[in-house]
């Protein structure tokens, strides 16, 4: 079963069009890659199918379950991680994660999803540090653990390494590439072309709402002679 | 679910309640609490204290009447600290009531008896030594004050004694009148108007201070929140996860209602030290019948939850709107405003005397009901507590209804007639 089916989605905001009939597929255990421009509608689409806005209209399933219809169902077995996002900053560290797993789960199962979230942060002792004393790196490390503890069958991360530097950066795309190996399936939207490109089996060009291109970057780079992905994307975004 | 919510609940109130925001509650009720002991102490103390005075007697020998002015100190302990029979020795008298802090210099007249024995007014020269500025400074003269009334009734009463055999008790107080007020249908017997209003008002203020502080506190920390998680992006993690939206809502009203009670708490302590220290002789009407029994009070207790309730969701749905910390700090003025309005009018007027459009608007205002309620249940008024109690039913309802309605939209994301990132994108498509 395809982990996400996007099917001709709009949403608009009044007169205003995010997202003008986009329509893709994420394959069980696949890394699927978004990328576009500022503006071209990703974070709207991520937003969209993990529940947070409505649909003007289209069709998406994440593993069968309506977003629309059943938008608890998808809830359970998907994980949402927006850009820049923060957490509670008087929280600890140990505390936000403990906070999140009890939604998912109670007793020891909630320690086990608790004690996998303090090793995928990775903090040592400053998981146990106010939450509002992390630098942006660990503070990104703790919001990974946090999304993918829970064991979703689909993450949607959304720019998940702007703003880190080289070793956070290259640390978080080590743990998306461990994610997916375990069955996870992830959908990424990022403007760092050559992230996607290490990371993702497949990708789709959003430019104006409107997927332009899609297929394994391998193809891409075949379909429009192009050394890498920056470069298909520059082709088919100027024409 | 229930265990969602409680989940909720602990991380609101864990979030919120923190050194940062409980110790500036504290230390604003720790000041109100010593001003009302400071400056109640000093009223007391005043009261209370003897007179120190100095006295220039001018009349020679120490007839009847000036013996009185002499007898009444020594019945008040009174501290004479220089006494003389010269004029000239007025400024010495005054320096030494300066230096020795003494409270007046009193000078009796060359004819103070024989003024007063021939039935003119007698008379006598204070010089007050006022020693500061402030508010209480003229209380320090209130022990001269009233040994001067006590010299004067003694005064009168001696001038009675000789020249009738009737009471000067009788003379000066000839008529003798016992009161009745009625007040809704009760009969306060032995009671005038005067003191009865002056208990009334004592409780009229306590009930709307503590709805005006929670609300105002409430409205603050709620919206605040709501820019806080909006601006950390908490809000859509929180709305992705499996978890109902009316537990949510729930969840954030409840835990932002128990952390502003014990805010309310805090500040209502300090509150009652300042009022008790300030009211004196202070009635208690209970025996009177003009209380409230238990089921009274429960029907308080369930409009200030009934009110709480409105205020937290008219926040949330302020909040809804605050994109980020600094927008949501501009969006607690009007929730302010809400409360401010009914403080003042029940506390300075009666709705009675407003107009009616003003009436109408002052009950529109939800949190007026729980304000007026006590004085409302003392003096019978219940239809008036009963009517409140259901628009504050049914405004609590509307306003979760709405605010669930809010957070299952887009509007909670993206704001009214905001457009989210990459508006010219679409623009440049519509083209």
């Amino acid at each position: 079963m395809d982990a996400l089916v996007v099917k001709d989605l709009y949403k608009a905001y009044g007169n205003d069009v995010a997202v003008g009939g986009v329509s893709f597929d994420v394959k069980d255990g696949e890394i699927f890659g978004l990328i576009g421009p500022n503006g071209a509608g990703k974070t709207t689409t991520l937003r969209v199918i993990s529940t947070l806005l409505t649909v003007t209209s289209g069709e998406l399933t994440v593993y069968g379950k309506s977003v629309t219809e059943e938008p608890n169902e998808v809830r359970k077995i998907i994980s949402y991680l927006p850009e820049d996002a923060g957490a509670y900053k008087n929280l600890t560290g140990r505390q936000y994660l403990e906070f999140i797993a009890g939604f998912f789960t109670s007793g020891s199962t909630k320690k086990e999803m608790v004690d996998r979230g303090v090793g995928i942060a990775n903090l040592g002792e400053r998981i146990d540090s106010k939450v509002d004393t992390y630098s942006k790196g660990m503070m990104r490390r703790l919001l990974i653990a946090r999304a993918i503890m829970t064991q979703p069958k689909l993450a949607i991360l959304d720019e998940v390494t702007s703003g880190l530097d080289v070793i956070n950066a290259t640390e978080i795309r080590g743990i998306i590439k461990d994610l997916s190996k375990e069955g996870t399936s992830v959908l990424l939207s990022s403007h760092n072309m050559f992230e996607v490109e290490y990371l993702c089996d497949r990708v789709a060009l959003i430019d104006k709402g409107k997927i332009v291109a899609d297929g394994a970057p391998d193809e891409l780079k075949k379909e429009y002679s192009a050394n890498n992905i920056e470069e298909v994307f520059i082709k088919v975004v100027r024409g | 679910m229930i265990s969602h919510l409680w989940h909720l609940i602990k991380k609101e109130v864990r979030e919120l309640l923190t050194p940062a925001t409980v110790i500036p509650i504290v230390i604003m009720a720790i000041i109100f609490a010593s001003i009302g002991n400071l400056t109640g102490g000093a009223v007391e103390d005043t009261l209370s204290a003897s007179p120190v005075i100095g006295i220039i007697n001018l009349d020679g020998d120490n007839e009847t009447y000036s013996a009185i002015i002499y007898d009444t100190a020594i019945a008040m302990n009174a501290s004479i600290v220089f006494e003389s029979d010269d004029i000239n020795d007025l400024q010495e008298g005054l320096d030494v009531v300066r230096e020795r802090g003494a409270m007046a210099l009193i000078v009796i007249g060359p004819d103070y008896n024989e003024s007063i024995s021939s039935g003119e007014k007698g008379n006598l020269t204070v010089y007050w030594n006022m020693k500061g500025t402030g508010i209480f400074s003229s209380m320090s003269s209130a022990p001269v004050d009233i040994m001067l009334s006590e010299v004067s009734r003694s005064t009168t009463y001696a001038l009675i004694e000789e020249s009738s055999d009737l009471d000067p008790e009788n003379i000066t107080s000839p008529i003798v009148y016992s009161s009745t007020t009625l007040l809704g249908d009760k009969e306060l017997v032995g009671l005038g108007p005067e003191t009865v209003a002056g208990f009334l008002q004592s409780q009229s203020f306590t009930m709307p201070m503590l709805i005006m502080i929670i609300i105002v506190m409430l409205g603050g920390i709620i919206i605040s929140s709501m820019g806080q998680e909006k601006e950390n992006k908490t809000l859509e993690t929180l709305l992705t996860l499996p978890v109902n939206r009316t537990v949510i809502v729930s969840g954030k009203l409840l835990g932002s209602a128990i952390v502003g009670l014990v805010f309310a708490g805090i500040y209502m302590v300090g509150m009652n030290i300042y009022m008790d220290n300030l009211m004196i002789g202070d009635v208690d009407l209970s025996e009177f019948g003009i209380s409230m029994g238990t089921a009274e009070t429960a029907l308080v207790g369930l409009m200030v939850v009934l009110a709480i309730v409105c205020a937290l969701g008219i926040c949330m749905i302020l909040g809804a709107f605050a994109m980020n910390y600094k927008a949501a700090q501009s969006l607690t003025i009007p929730i302010t405003f809400l409360a401010l309005i009914p403080f003042f009018v029940t506390m300075f007027t009666d709705y009675q005397s407003l107009s009616p459009i003003l009436q109408a608007l002052m009950f529109a205002i939800p949190f007026t009901h729980p304000m007026m309620a006590t004085n409302n249940i003392m003096v019978g008024n219940m239809e008036l507590v009963y009517y409140g109690i259901a628009y504050l039913a049914i405004f609590a309802l509307a306003t979760v209804f709405i605010t669930v309605r809010l957070y299952k939209s887009d509007i909670l994301l993206t704001g009214v007639g905001t457009t989210v990132k990459g508006s010219r994108t679409r623009r440049r498509m519509r083209k």
